[in-house]
């Protein structure tokens, strides 16, 4: 596992304590997990992504994403409908782990109150969180 | 160095053998002629292999050869006791008396194991100091879900339903999740310092919809609870019930007495504390032992004595019901019953020497690796590889080295509460030789963290195969040929 | 005591180096109240030589053939071992040997029971199979648990022609949860009655339907129609279970015909009796459910250098990891009898399986029709394997205890499970039957 300081915590999206991200995208919210979550978790071999359509409040649980040892379960940084699932996980969810921002990214949703995205840490506030 | 290389072939999977029309089985002269059969319901039968019986023996034989056992070397697996297997009990199990019984014979017909099953819940019984048992559980796991059934039973009868159960962090998985099962919650109690439970932790924790507490004891840190009284007066108090996980029996026998300190639902691991063997995944057993008062709950048929002779009784109105189809793993428990009367009063003598044998270990570790409870352990001891990583190397490694030195790995990365744990459980089967032998390879292991680490990160050198790729197996999961 | 190889020697040298004067000493954690009072009181103990003797007194007492001729079935059934097996089971790498969590050095029993797992699928018909569960009876609870898991659903239908033990245990299983089970009824002509299935559905939506093939009764059920009824229900699942899977060596496997979770007792595949256990439980789904199936799973990968070999794999569903969300809580499992199981497939092989389940619908069939001439009553119409039910006349009580007492056992009496089945007995016969047996079976039930 790395170093916090050979991480990449990108400044234009929010993060929550439970190591997930948001995006803003037009009027959606693109969200996986962060590169700390990652590293943490080792070699991701399976992401288990919740269907279209459901819809789910902010913090509830939306699947599970799982190295060889261990399973974390994923929590929704911002409530509202899944309207999209990155489906190349299923063949390649090793994309968490080499892309955890870009081709990595995990569910889209369309807010019920795009206010929450505020209510997420920015960068400095999530790095200070993991550095202390 | 214990571990060398040997005889060991490659030997290819099943239907990469074989020709079809080769058989390896007499079928039976046929005295009967055909009889027609609905073609509408047949099918083409399995798509198998055909092979010759010398293929089949040597295609066993040889992969038999790939296995690390008891029979070839020690395997310091922590709460796995991984002792003896006395060959004169499997003797006994393959008697044809009890290796061709039918289960559902008239109870004329199977007196003597009937017999068998009723003594071995009384010497179990007089073994944890608990009232009754039941046998018919299959595996430790069974018998927890067992325990919770009965907790789920009692409080139903109490017209209280409890929705919750106390689990200590250093708790085996089993523990949640034979909760879990029973459809309780399991709320974690977090250790104190000393790695034990603190009882003000479970009186903070305990209330009128906790069902009980699973405890493990003597517990995952091979120490003993010495609070546990205190703990059982607490959930007692509010109208709970203990269970105790016996998976570390084998440190107490002869010494604990379990219903003196508070436990009312206990489980055994025949396949650990009483010799039965691994078989590379079971089959276990594990008994349930239970004090008098929720002695109703335990599963049917029971065996009853009624005069000279003994019977089956279903009629129980307040049992959890039937876990097994008949009446449990019987063979297991016939080598259970041979290893108790092999022992007699020296089981006591079991506990004495598999607590010396890991003190002796623990006592030639401490130089070289972080004891993270620096106190006398009873039969394991826990270790962690905080030295060692500040070479980079971990628990994972030195488990993979240890293969190089003819060793099966000690258990790694439980309990959850040591970070990079290496639990270490010797039995009383092993010699002070052999323990020297395992002393002299972790410190030569501790030595090559230092010296040359990547060593470490490449071992097992000298097994039949290098470390696997667990990552490609879970993400393009290949299970059937 | 042979087990224990510590010399008084020994023991000094260890204290020492403990830093203790005696082995009381490293018990001084274990406070005066958890004691016990006085020493285990159990019998003395025997030398290897006085132990042989009691256990073959203990065990001589069982009535066993061929002493004995006993026409049982019911979950348990008499078939030959190859003299192979057993020796081969007895190597110590093999029966001593630990759980595969380290891959390195237990290929040897990776490699068997993905071999099992392989062996299993195909005589199921089935994409997936796990590496063995207790038994029939808990692999069905967990096969109808994964259903309720797997569709969000509250209720299941389960055939009243399931042997009445593996219902007990299933209702062990599905009762703290509080799950709904519903039970079909069976039809005149022995196989479960469907008809009421549509409308049940309506009330309320079913996790699963399951069903027995061969049932308790010996029927071979019609799982086409099964799996037609069941599927009807969106998202319904069918699980057929078995406790004899030697009859799909003559009859088409479940996983040909619809189902979705096929499992059910082992333990005629190469496991001796043994008064009920040990015996193994097979438990086989599709592929798309693979991740939500309870047990040990056994994968092919490759080494450092890129030989082939094989681990425990997707163990993140298991306890140790998932702990109390997992699939089960299921750990030790029944490896050896597993192991045991595929050397009988394997030694059996297609040619053989088949020709052996042959022989043994006819071995039956005979007696059956042997039967049915002497003038006794078949009641159920519908295709048998190895066992079926006959209908004696009203107080054949007196009879059947008579023929205990000279030594046969004239098939399970069915009251006990079925109090409309009285005078019906489940009779029993397998490849180890002989003909004169079976005529001398229908001579003593007819005279």
């Amino acid at each position: 596992m790395k170093e916090i300081s050979e991480l990449h915590f990108p400044e234009d999206l929010r993060y929550s304590k439970d190591h997930e991200w948001a995006r803003p995208e037009k009027d959606l919210f693109v969200v996986g997990i962060s590169d700390y979550a990652q590293d943490q978790l080792g070699d991701i071999v399976y992401v288990d992504l919740p269907a279209t359509g459901s819809k789910l409040k902010k913090g509830a649980d939306f699947g599970s994403v799982e190295s060889v040892k261990a399973v974390s379960e994923l929590f929704m940084p911002i409530g509202g409908e899944v309207v999209a699932v990155n489906t190349q996980l299923g063949d390649t969810p090793e994309l968490v782990n080499t892309e955890p921002y870009g081709n990595g990214w995990m569910i889209k949703v369309k807010p019920d109150d795009p206010g929450e995205y505020q209510q997420l840490m920015d960068q400095k506030r999530y790095l200070a969180g993991l550095k202390g | 160095m214990i571990g060398t290389t040997g005889l060991i072939f490659n030997e290819p999977l099943l239907w990469e053998l074989g020709a079809p029309g080769r058989e390896a089985f007499s079928q039976p002269t046929r005295e009967v002629p055909e009889q027609p059969v609905d073609p509408a319901l047949t099918g083409p039968g399995p798509d198998f292999p055909d092979l010759s019986e010398p293929e089949i023996v040597r295609h066993y034989t040889r992969l038999s050869q790939w296995n690390l056992s008891v029979d070839s070397g020690m395997y310091p697996l922590g709460s796995c006791t991984m002792k003896y297997n006395p060959k004169t009990n499997e003797r006994q199990a393959s008697l044809a008396g009890i290796a061709a019984a039918h289960p559902l014979l008239p109870e004329a017909m199977s007196q003597g194991l009937l017999r068998l099953l009723y003594d071995l819940e009384q010497w179990l019984a007089e073994i944890t100091g608990l009232a009754a048992v039941s046998l018919q559980p299959a595996a430790g796991a069974q018998g927890e879900l067992t325990g919770m059934l009965i907790f789920y039973a009692h409080h139903a009868a109490q017209g209280r339903p409890r929705t919750k159960i106390l689990i200590p962090d250093t708790a085996h998985g089993t523990n949640p999740a034979s909760a879990a099962l029973c459809g309780f919650t399991a709320v974690p109690v977090r250790s104190g310092p000393q790695g034990m439970l603190e009882p003000q932790a479970v009186a903070d924790l305990m209330d009128d919809d906790t069902a009980g507490i699973m405890v493990t004891n003597p517990n995952t840190l091979g120490l003993f609870e010495a609070d546990i009284r205190q703990v059982a007066e607490i959930v007692h108090a509010k109208g709970g019930l203990v269970y105790a996980d016996g998976a570390n029996m084998n440190a107490v026998l002869g010494v604990a007495d379990m219903a003196a300190m508070g436990v009312d639902v206990l489980h055994l691991n025949l396949h650990k504390t009483f010799s039965t063997p691994h078989g590379g995944g079971g089959p276990g057993a594990g008994p349930v032992c239970v004090t008098a008062k929720l002695a109703p709950y335990l599963p049917v048929p029971r065996v009853v004595r009624e005069g000279g002779r003994f019977a089956w009784r279903s009629d129980f109105p307040l049992s959890v019901g039937r876990l097994h189809a008949f009446y449990g793993n019987f063979g297991i428990l016939a080598r259970a019953y041979s290893y108790i009367l092999s022992l007699g009063g020296d089981l006591a003598q079991v506990s004495r020497l598999a607590v010396l044998n890991a003190n002796y270990i623990q006592a030639g570790l401490k130089a070289d690796y972080h004891l993270p409870h620096d106190r006398p352990c009873m039969h394991e001891c826990v270790f962690s590889d905080k030295r060692q990583l500040a070479h980079k190397v971990s628990a994972l490694d030195i488990a993979k080295r240890l293969i190089d030195y003819g060793f099966h790995p000690p258990t790694i990365y439980f309990p959850l509460v040591v970070s990079g744990a290496l639990m270490i459980e010797p039995t009383e089967s092993e010699t002070k030789e052999t323990l020297d032998h395992f002393i002299a390879a972790m410190r030569a292991i501790a030595r090559e963290a230092e010296q040359n680490p990547d060593l470490l990160h490449q071992a097992p050198h000298h097994a039949k195969l290098r470390r696997l790729d667990e990552v490609q197996a879970a993400r393009k999961p290949c299970l059937m040929g | 005591m042979r087990y224990m190889p510590h010399t008084e020697a020994d023991i000094r040298a260890m204290l020492g180096a403990v830093g203790a004067g005696r082995i009381d000493d490293l018990f001084a954690q274990i406070p005066g109240e958890c004691r016990r009072r006085r020493p285990l009181n159990l019998p003395p103990a025997l030398s290897e030589w006085d132990l042989d003797r009691h256990m073959e007194h203990l065990a001589g007492a069982t009535a066993t053939a061929p002493a004995h001729k006993i026409f049982l079935g019911a979950g348990s059934y008499d078939h030959h071992i190859p003299e192979t097996i057993k020796q081969l089971l007895r190597r110590g790498e093999f029966f001593t040997a630990y759980t595969p969590y380290q891959p390195e050095v237990s290929q040897g029993t990776l490699q068997a029971i993905y071999e099992y797992q392989t062996l299993v699928g195909r005589l199921l018909g089935m994409e997936v199979a796990n590496a063995s569960m207790y038994d029939g009876a808990s692999a069905l609870a967990e096969a109808l648990l994964m259903a309720i898991r797997v569709t969000k659903r509250q209720r299941v239908a389960l055939s009243r022609a399931v042997h009445p033990h593996y219902r007990q245990v299933v209702e062990t299983y599905l009762r703290p949860a509080g799950f709904e089970i519903v039970l079909l009824p069976y039809g005149a002509d022995g196989r479960t009655d469907l008809s009421g299935l549509a409308s049940l559905a309506d009330q309320a939506e079913l996790a699963a339907v399951a069903v027995q093939s061969p049932n308790f009764f010996g029927c071979v059920e019609d799982l086409k129609a099964v799996a037609a009824a069941t599927h009807a229900q969106a998202g319904t699942l069918m699980i057929t279970a078995f406790s004899e899977p030697l009859a799909y060596g003559l009859y088409q496997a479940p996983g040909r015909l619809g189902a979705d979770i096929v499992c059910g007792e082992g333990q005629s595949l190469g496991i001796p009796r043994s008064f009920g256990g040990p015996g193994v439980g097979l438990f086989a789904c599709r592929e798309a459910q693979m991740r939500s199936m309870p047990g040990r799973l056994v994968g092919r990968t490759v080494d450092l250098e890129g030989r082939r070999g094989f681990v425990l794999t997707l163990s993140t569903r298991e306890q140790h990891i998932r702990r109390e969300r997992a699939t089960s809580n299921i750990c030790t499992n029944q490896g050896l009898c597993a192991l045991a199981a595929a050397m009988y497939m394997a030694s059996l092989g297609g040619s053989g399986f088949r020709q052996l389940a042959r022989l043994n619908y006819d071995t039956a069939a005979y007696l059956k029709d042997g039967l049915q001439a002497a003038g006794v009553q078949i009641p159920f119409a519908a295709p048998t394997f190895n066992e079926f039910v006959v209908r004696l006349p009203a107080g054949s009580q007196s009879r059947y205890q008579q023929l205990l007492a000279r030594r046969i056992v004239a098939g399970l009496p069915l009251a006990q499970y079925f109090p409309e089945l009285t005078d019906h007995y489940l009779l029993c016969a397998t490849e180890t039957s002989r003909k004169q047996d079976l005529d001398l079976l229908v001579q003593e039930v007819t005279r």
